[in-house]
């Protein structure tokens, strides 16, 4: 894209936002290679009871857990498991969500019926609907994130339709058509990129919440399985001992903070980089 | 001069001189809208009556002035002309081809010939594309270029012909004023290389000096690809200006149609001459003389519009006749049509 340089240094926020996302995903990809070992010296399976719970020290940067686990190298590793839910999720939704918004935004014949069935699976609350949904398909990664995908998905398709009936009205679509423009020029080139602005700040908080959603099935024990680490179920695992040995909770709390943070101002940054009348004028 | 006749309204279709056919004729035009109520089980309890079978004729280079007050459907009209809103009734004929019954695909083709202004130039240019994509997007549609190059050379091209700088291509529509947004609608109105453009009130959005600066900008033009204009307006010194005929609505229908100077001159129905009176003369003398005949009321609702003659609640010169039958056109004069019974 031109001016992606100029476009970080003139966004404070959007720069640091890339940074933190950006170091997040180099410590999930190394995690996955034989250079794991180079940033986390530990294996993150690895019992030695001896050692449980032991404060943050020199060996152990953030502790052990109940069971003698380095919860530094179960963090890093974790970050694995939680940044390839966040992506697929904002990614599957983000595209379903445009797809099912547009259609029915702007043909509206199925309209009515679609969006009762949205509104339907919008009434449960989302965490009951995804724990109800994982307890029957079985607890896997694809699982959860087809599940969050599930949940999501009315959201999104709700606040691109809602566009859509906006700008179906206005007077440069109809104008589109009066040019002799076809139904999928209008729709591609003159709807969807107008409704970028709200999708993308909704794909941003989606990004952000899959990590909780998956942390918070973690925590309720049917999310990823505990022998693949990720953020959710460390603090999950945590939780009995926050009060005394709160370390266990606290660094992938952490991490898991400071992504949702960085999600949330690229999301910010970029709708403002993507817009025309933001971009900076000449 | 031929005339069409049909039960409810008669349309006075004119020839053209040189091909013995109007450029566009337009017969018993009619756009309904049903009014729907109840959530689930939708039923129709109405129509509003937007456009109400309205007929007339444009020649090639001709403009002709729709005019009327807020409501009376000339939007719609012009809408319904250019078939971006169904009719419900009626023929529209341009360039000899019968546009109502057309399938889509033929349309889109068709608009090549057909383009229209809006009134709102903020709300009528893409955000999200340059001025030179908006300018040149009909061309792109139509495939109207056979390399990039010929492309940038006719967007430019386009853009100097209505008074922008070809170096403006790149910018965004924002960027822009509101009087060279309209010239950016003009020239993409322009750019298929039309016989018709629908200017939709496309000055009223302005100040009144670039109000000027843009109507000569589209009178040039019309000299210079031989345009044809329908001209929707409120603004009757704007319409006189510009208009070689002018067409009076109300509540959906025409009430008098005329030449420029026949209508400002000798106004018949008691409508145009309600409205006539309400353009200031610039002559303070003359201004202090002017005779102002003010309508009681508000135009009445399309969905339930009165019986017989649609102006007889709010006319002066009213009779009990006039609420029984719909009055037709009639030519009074040399291309003079009136639809009162009371002329």
């Amino acid at each position: 894209m031109r001016g992606t340089g100029r476009a970080l240094r003139k966004n404070p926020n959007l720069l640091a936002g890339t940074v933190i996302l950006t170091i997040m995903a180099l410590i999930a990809i190394i995690t996955v290679t034989p250079g794991a070992r180079l940033v986390a010296r530990y294996d993150p399976q690895a019992l030695a009871v001896v050692h449980r719970l032991e404060q943050p020290s020199a060996s152990h940067w953030f502790g052990t857990d109940r069971l003698g686990r380095d919860i530094y190298a179960r963090t890093l590793h974790g970050a694995k498991v939680s940044l390839v839910v966040a992506v697929s999720v904002a990614l599957s939704v983000t595209v379903i969500g445009m797809t099912i918004g547009i259609t029915v935004g702007y043909n509206r014949t199925a309209d009515n019926l679609v969006m009762r069935v949205m509104d339907g699976m919008m009434s449960f609350p989302t965490l009951v609907l995804a724990l109800a949904l994982v307890a029957t398909l079985g607890s896997s990664l694809f699982n959860v994130v087809l599940v969050i995908c599930i949940v999501d998905t009315p959201g999104m398709t709700r606040v691109v339709r809602g566009v859509v009936l906006s700008l179906r009205e206005r007077s440069y679509v109809e104008s589109a058509r009066a040019i002799g423009a076809s139904m999928p020029r209008v729709l591609f080139r003159h709807i969807a990129p107008n409704t970028l602005a709200p999708v993308i700040i909704q794909a941003s908080v989606f990004f952000a919440g899959a990590i909780l959603t998956e942390a918070a099935l973690g925590f309720l024990g049917v999310g990823t399985p505990e022998y693949i680490p990720s953020w959710g179920n460390i603090i999950s695992a945590g939780r009995e001992y926050v009060t005394i040995n709160f370390w266990i909770s606290f660094f992938p709390g952490l991490f898991l903070a400071l992504t949702v943070l960085a999600a949330n101002l690229v999301g910010d940054g970029l709708r403002d980089v993507l817009d025309p009348r933001l971009r900076g004028a000449t | 001069m031929t005339t069409a006749t049909n039960a409810s309204t008669v349309t006075p279709v004119k020839a053209d001189v040189t091909s013995g056919q109007p450029l566009l004729a337009v017969e018993g035009l009619k756009v309904h809208f049903p009014v729907n109520r109840g959530f689930i089980l939708q039923r129709t309890v109405g129509h509003v009556k937007a456009v109400d079978g309205i007929g007339f004729s444009l020649k090639h280079g001709e403009t002709l002035g729709l005019v009327g007050e807020s409501g009376s459907g000339k939007t719609t009209a012009g809408r319904a002309i250019l078939q971006l809103t169904k009719p419900t009734a009626g023929k529209v004929t341009f360039e000899g081809q019968e546009l109502t019954t057309m399938k889509p695909d033929a349309i889109r083709k068709m608009r090549r010939r057909m383009g229209i202004v809006f009134q709102d130039p903020y709300g009528s240019l893409n955000p999200r594309m340059t001025a030179g994509n908006i300018v040149g997007e009909p061309l792109i549609v139509h495939r109207l270029f056979t390399s990039k190059a010929e492309y940038r050379e006719k967007v430019a091209e386009l853009l100097q012909v209505v008074g922008l700088s070809p170096a403006m291509a790149n910018r965004y529509p924002h960027e822009f004023s509101g009087g060279q947004r309209q010239r950016l609608g003009v020239a993409r109105a322009l750019a298929a290389r039309p016989s018709l453009i629908v200017l939709d009130e496309p000055v009223s959005a302005l100040d009144v000096s670039i109000q000027a600066q843009v109507i000569n900008l589209l009178q040039d033009l019309q000299e210079q690809f031989n345009l044809a204009y329908i001209f929707i307006a409120h603004d009757l010194s704007v319409v006189r200006h510009i208009s070689d005929r002018v067409a009076v609505m109300y509540l959906g229908k025409i009430v008098e149609i005329a030449t420029r100077d026949e209508i400002y001159k000798n106004p018949l129905h008691p409508y145009t001459k309600a409205l006539l009176s309400a353009v200031p003369a610039p002559d303070p003398v003359l201004e202090r003389k002017r005779e102002r005949i003010v309508l009681k009321g508000d135009i009445p609702s399309p969905l339930n519009p009165p019986s017989g003659c649609v102006f007889h609640t709010r006319c002066p010169i009213a009779i009990d006749d006039c609420k029984g039958d719909v009055p037709p056109l009639r030519e009074v004069g040399p291309e003079h049509w009136v639809a009162c019974i009371r002329v």
